[in-house]
């Protein structure tokens, strides 16, 4: 434990760690230094002045060093002038006076300067009722200004920094929370000052503007109206807004979310989600989201949404059949017939959309049965997950000096933001971070050794570091370290040898079964590890599987996603689809079975960190959609096995019964919650942002085989299967990556904002692989693999080798692993 | 007396490194490597009693030893922003006795065991710093810059750095991140320079003139040098006298030489012989002095007397304000200058120099009233103690003197309404 100070605040003796700031200190003790600004996440540079304070501190003898006693007491000395509190951290015998006529009256004048060049256009501010200039001069503040209203500065009200972020010029106070916030904790220094004195002003140095994945959050701790989402801005005022606890479903991390919700006229008076704001987990997300999370939840409340139960029935005047509507009894009938009659033909293909309960049902459904549940996965290696996975107590903001985390085969920026956000910040403490990526990726600049591999190499790369390198040793003299693995360039095998490798290497140099050590995978979905811990498995030929079987499909759309497998499902015997929205699949479906969206019921989800979280419904449910649990109990009833269809708690303690990794779980100590720093919510607002604070739970971590002592077999790997193929001269290696703004693996089509960033497939090449075909960077290509082929725009990347082309996942070209390509120019 | 700073005014082409050599130049600077520790540096200078010349008038010496040894490496910076309105010494030096300071530099480097050394250069000094540059290479050239220097261990070079043009860098932690590349903006203190300066190192950062008097006083020792001047104030200083005077330019007198002496026997005089009304000994940045009595004019202009007449000598910038002057005007000006200079980075300086600007312009156009002339001292009065460099409280120097010690010329201003 670390060296504790005792000072005085305000007549208060106050006792914590040396180092805290004084503005820390006050708050531990319950009392409000008002802040601009500071942020107890960023580092303090005392410029907004709002937090002047009277600080005296005890004269000691020169000679001694003792303190020089009077009266008694230790005599203490005050500057004569008073000083910022942020800016100066606690020593022993301080006293800080924070309530005196002095005190009082320098925070007065700050506030009266700001608001000198503020418009006090509270009415039609968007942060108004959430804003921390509004509330701090309330309480701090001259209720009359002396600046001649005429004189006022005018300013740009609506200046787009990006895409997604609107600056109002006027209202910034220049506190720079945001560009620190950019500089400090993302590492994407793309806002920053222009000009100076009073024509200091905000503005964007990236080209597209504000190009970092972060950018809303600065909307959050933004202490005034001045930034402002595109999605949000003059949608509702905050105190109409209601807010309920949910769990982001757009990547493995888990981020700990607030609905925010309202009834709203243009959707017909019905209470719809207004904005997506973050949740403090400490442990997971801490007070941040990355901008998919927080503006990709529109599907929710898309036309497309599935509101009936559909049955395919042959329409009289014409050969063809169509979807009709039928009741929930009829359809979960005709679907069980079908399961019923399959016997060993009947598959379940699920994804990770889809929650923990939902996923135990289907897979209890399948065993009942005689099935077959397949994952719907492009990546393998999750069974490695559940044996020697992080356990209880992993904590990214615990690993510093003393953990080597190892990023292989991922690019976090891209497929996990959050755990970016995390591993740079634990490097910044000191942590050793080992990149390896067959490309650059953000991560490199942050890391402690960056490792380029040729695609196919990275089994080979990751063994490499149990040998005595240089690199080698950073990860072998290690006291605790973690490896992400994921997919980049790998198919179902590649990243199942890969993870095989990792989880050896973690288990030979005893990192698993403890906390901060272990192996996360950057799976796709928000629940794919849940997937592997209830025991789904993936089926590297899923076409083949698929093929003349009775399907079951639920969360998934195979057809949009790939050509072989909409064909497969062609020759399927009968499909039955259940899902949140219409999509390629539900399309040529038999029976159509309508979901609720996470927005509309609730349950739990395991992050990649195998910390199970519970979401809560937020808005009503959409037409005579269900749960997907239910209608899955429903259907099983008429096949006559009973399974829990009504409580979703009741069927969690069935599930924690069933899965060995889950023992012990309840339902109930999801929704606990400790003490979190820094502090949030209402009364907080200026100090730690808009983050909503934690009150329905921050989830609890699973248990790995490793941790509960049990003998952990890992499968050997054999390097030379994983080798990628070799084309031949006229083609190239085309290997799939993950972006985070894709067009199916997460749902976000309907939203509006970031369809421009989706936009549509692409290939990267090397400059000079596109010299030697002759395209140039924007060109439409055709590219052909496997039998198929696809349009794709060229972009240049001169961080590859030549003889490798990136396509994107879920951008509208079916890749699955590394194959052979051939691009060719169109005319 | 022979001059000791401004030496080119004796010695024709002391610009040129044979001529300086040959007027006993650099035996200082090779005297100390060659056969003193830096610790006797450092205590000569102590010794002679040397302050800071860049206005804070912080002792030279004490500075050099308060560099923190457990962190490396260290640096030392030349503050050659000379941005003060009224400021126009440090030019002069440069131009005209360039090796002395140079020389000051090396000592001073050598003195904290810098083994790099920067002279920050205000952006309109681009001449300035190219003819450095060539003075700085004939003394490579010379074996008296580079590396492991008279056969010794000691290694040193010298670069220059051009500001931008904001007269905030002339504020040494400013002038840092300037230097490190940064926007120029004051930096919290403390930490101080000596703890954590340039690229987070140990830094000395001193005064183009504060250098300039090393190498005389390590070749003719501390007893010499203080020997001049005030027991408060040791040797020689710079003044730039500018204003209603009939001869304005640099001075280089002992401290304690009285204002009359400096305006009547050097600067000949107050332009058609009206009488002196204000004094501003620190540019812009000054308190004014109040005139209105002859004796004034007899204070002594060391650190600690200047002080007595509640204002400050700061870098010595003398402006001479008779009494065809009107406050309202001066003030307007002053404030309009750091309106413009402010960095933006504290809100009391940011906005209030703002606010103090559209009230003095109101006043000085003849728009304002009595609650003005209140509102604008109680404005600026706001803005002291609270701002987070020396400048925002500089901004109100000027207007907080001007309006308490000259009433009459506010009151005039407000009745014209």
């Amino acid at each position: 434990m670390s060296k504790q100070v005792t000072l005085t605040i305000d007549g208060m003796q106050v006792t914590v760690p040396e180092g805290t700031g004084v503005p820390e200190a006050a708050k531990m003790a319950g009392i409000d230094i008002p802040v601009f600004c500071h942020h107890p996440k960023l580092e303090p540079v005392g410029m907004c002045r709002m937090c002047l304070v009277e600080i005296g501190r005890p004269v000691r003898d020169r000679a001694t060093g003792q303190f020089v006693m009077e009266n008694g007491a230790p005599k203490i000395q005050f500057l004569p002038k008073l000083e910022t509190a942020c800016t100066n951290k606690v020593e022993d015998g301080m006293v800080v006076l924070t309530q005196t006529a002095k005190a009082k009256e320098g925070q007065k004048g700050t506030v009266e300067f700001l608001l000198t060049s503020h418009p006090l256009d509270c009415p039609v501010c968007d942060k108004g009722g959430e804003c921390p200039l509004q509330n701090l001069t309330m309480a701090h503040g001259p209720g009359k200004s002396r600046f001649l209203y005429d004189e006022k500065l005018h300013l740009g009200k609506h200046v787009p920094l990006g895409d997604l972020i609107f600056l109002d010029q006027e209202r910034c106070i220049q506190c720079a929370r945001c560009i620190r916030f950019q500089d400090e904790i993302v590492g994407d220094s793309v806002i920053g000052f222009d000009d100076r004195a009073r024509g200091t002003k905000i503005v964007t140095f990236s080209d597209p503007g504000f190009d970092s994945i972060f950018s809303g959050n600065t909307t959050d701790i933004c202490p005034v109206g001045a930034l402002t989402t595109a999605d949000f801005r003059f949608e509702a005022r905050p105190w109409e807004l209601m807010s309920q606890a949910s769990i982001c479903t757009q990547c493995p991390v888990g981020c700990n979310i607030t609905l925010n919700t309202r009834r709203e006229a243009r959707a017909g008076g019905d209470i719809v989600v207004k904005r997506i704001m973050p949740r403090q987990n400490e442990e997971v997300n801490e007070i941040w989201i990355c901008d998919k999370g927080r503006f990709a939840h529109h599907y929710t409340d898309s036309k497309k949404r599935l509101t009936k139960p559909l049955v395919r029935k042959s329409v009289a005047t014409s050969s063809r059949s169509s979807l009709q509507r039928a009741s929930w009894d009829a359809a979960t009938k005709l679907a069980a017939e079908n399961f019923e009659k399959a016997k060993k033909d009947f598959v379940v293909l699920a994804s990770g959309r889809l929650s923990n309960e939902d996923l135990f049902n289907l897979k209890t459904l399948t065993e009942h049965s005689d099935g077959t549940a397949y994952f719907y996965s492009r990546m393998g290696g999750g069974e490695l997950t559940s044996l020697v996975g992080v356990g209880a107590d992993t904590n990214f903001a615990h690993m510093g000096a003393n953990t080597t985390i190892v990023v292989v085969a991922s690019d976090l920026y891209q497929e996990a933001p959050i755990w970016y956000l995390r591993v740079k910040q634990a490097a910044d403490r000191g942590a050793t971070l080992i990149v390896l990526n067959p490309r650059e990726t953000k991560l490199d600049r942050h890391a402690s050794y960056v490792v380029r591999y040729a695609y196919g190499d990275e089994v080979k790369t990751v063994q490499d570091l149990g040998k005595k390198t240089r690199i080698g040793d950073a990860f072998l003299k290690a006291e605790n370290a973690v490896i992400l693995f994921g997919s980049d360039g790998l198919g179902i095998s590649g990243s199942e040898s890969l993870a095989s490798a990792c989880a050896k290497l973690l288990q030979e140099t005893e990192h698993v079964g403890k906390p901060n050590n272990g192996l996360i995978g950057v799976w796709e979905r928000a629940n794919d590890q849940g997937a592997w811990e209830i025991g789904f498995n993936v089926e590297e030929d899923l076409a083949k599987a698929l093929k003349g079987k009775t399907v079951y499909i639920v969360g998934a759309d195979p057809v949009s996603d790939d050509p072989k497998l909409a064909k497969a499902l062609e020759e399927a015997t009968f499909v039955a689809v259940q899902d949140v929205m219409e999509t390629a699949t539900t399309e040529i479906a038999d029976v159509v079975l309508p979901a609720l969206a996470f927005t509309e019921r609730e349950g739990t989800l395991t992050s990649g960190e195998r910390r199970v979280q519970r979401f809560y419904p937020a808005v009503p449910v959409t037409g005579d959609a269900k749960p997907d649990f239910t209608i899955t109990s429903q259907i099983a009833r008429h096949m006559g096995i009973v399974l829990e269809g009504t409580s979703i708690s009741a069927l969690f303690d069935i599930l924690a019964d069933s899965v060995k990794s889950f023992e012990g779980l309840s339902y109930l100590q999801l929704a606990e919650v400790r003490p979190q720093w820094p502090i949030v919510g209402r009364g907080d607002l200026y100090y730690g942002g808009t983050t909503y604070e934690n009150k329905q739970g921050m989830g609890v971590h699973l248990s790995a085989a490793a941790i509960r002592g049990e003998k952990v077999n890992i499968p050997k790997v054999h390097a030379s299967r994983e080798a990628a193929p070799r084309p031949n001269a006229k083609e190239g290696l085309a290997v799939p990556i993950t972006k985070l703004d894709d067009r199916g693996t997460t749902v976000m089509m309907s939203a509006n904002l970031l369809r421009d960033w989706i936009g549509g497939p692409t290939i990267s090449l090397h400059p000079d692989a596109a010299k030697s075909l002759g395209v140039e960077a924007g060109q439409l290509v055709t590219v052909s693999f496997n039998g198929t082929s696809g349009d794709a725009v060229v972009q240049l990347d001169d961080t590859i080798s030549v003889g490798v082309a990136l396509i994107p996942r879920s951008m509208g070209l079916a890749i699955r692993e590394p194959v052979s390509a051939k691009v060719r120019p169109q005319r | 007396m022979e001059h000791i700073l401004l030496r080119h005014r004796e010695i024709p082409d002391i610009n040129n490194l044979s001529v300086y050599e040959k007027n006993g130049g650099l035996a200082a600077f090779r005297n100390a490597v060659t056969t003193m520790t830096p610790a006797q540096v450092t205590d000569v200078v102590k010794n002679s009693g040397l302050r800071g010349r860049g206005g804070a008038g912080f002792p030279t010496g004490m500075k050099w030893s308060f560099i923190d040894n457990k962190s490396w490496p260290h640096y030392v910076v030349a503050n050659a922003d000379e941005s003060e309105p009224g400021t126009f010494k440090d030019r002069e030096i440069m131009e005209g006795n360039p090796f002395q300071f140079l020389e000051g530099l090396a000592i001073a480097s050598y003195a904290v065991g810098a083994n790099a050394a920067y002279i920050y250069l205000r952006g309109e000094f681009w001449e300035l710093g190219a003819f450095l540059d060539e003075k700085i290479t004939e003394m490579e050239k010379e074996g008296f810059l580079g590396d492991k220097l008279f056969g010794g261990e000691y290694s040193l070079r010298i670069y220059t750095h051009l500001g931008a043009g904001a007269y905030i860098c002339g504020e040494e932690t400013a002038l840092l991140e300037s230097l490190e590349g940064k926007r120029g903006q004051p930096r919290v203190r403390p930490p101080f320079p000596p703890s954590v300066g340039l690229y987070g190192k140990p830094t000395v950062i001193n005064n183009v003139e504060t250098f300039t008097n090393v190498p005389p006083i390590l070749a003719k020792g501390a007893d010499w040098y203080k020997s001049m001047g005030t027991a408060d104030s040791a040797g020689v200083k710079i003044f730039s006298l500018s204003g209603r005077v009939r001869k304005p330019g640099n001075y280089e007198l002992p401290f304690g030489t009285t204002f009359r002496e400096l305006i009547y026997t050097y600067g000949a005089g107050v332009q058609d012989s009206r009488s002196v009304k204000a004094i501003m000994a620190a540019g812009a940045s000054s308190s004014l002095i109040l005139v209105d009595d002859e004796k004034i004019l007899d204070t002594k202009m060391d650190y600690a007397t200047v002080r007595t007449l509640g204002a400050d000598l700061g870098s010595a910038s003398v402006i001479v304000i008779d009494d065809t002057v009107s406050m309202d005007w001066l003030i307007n000006k002053t404030v309009h200058f750091f309106k413009h200079e402010s960095c933006g980075k504290c809100t009391p300086c940011r906005e209030g120099t703002y606010w103090m600007s559209n009230i003095s312009a109101r006043i000085h156009h003849g728009k304002g009233t009595t609650a003005d002339v209140e509102l604008l001292l109680n404005v600026a009065k706001q803005m002291q103690g609270k701002c987070l460099c020396a400048l925002g409280e500089f901004a109100t120097m000027a207007v907080v003197t001007g309006i308490e010690r000259f009433p009459l010329d506010f009151k005039k201003a407000v009745s014209k309404v």
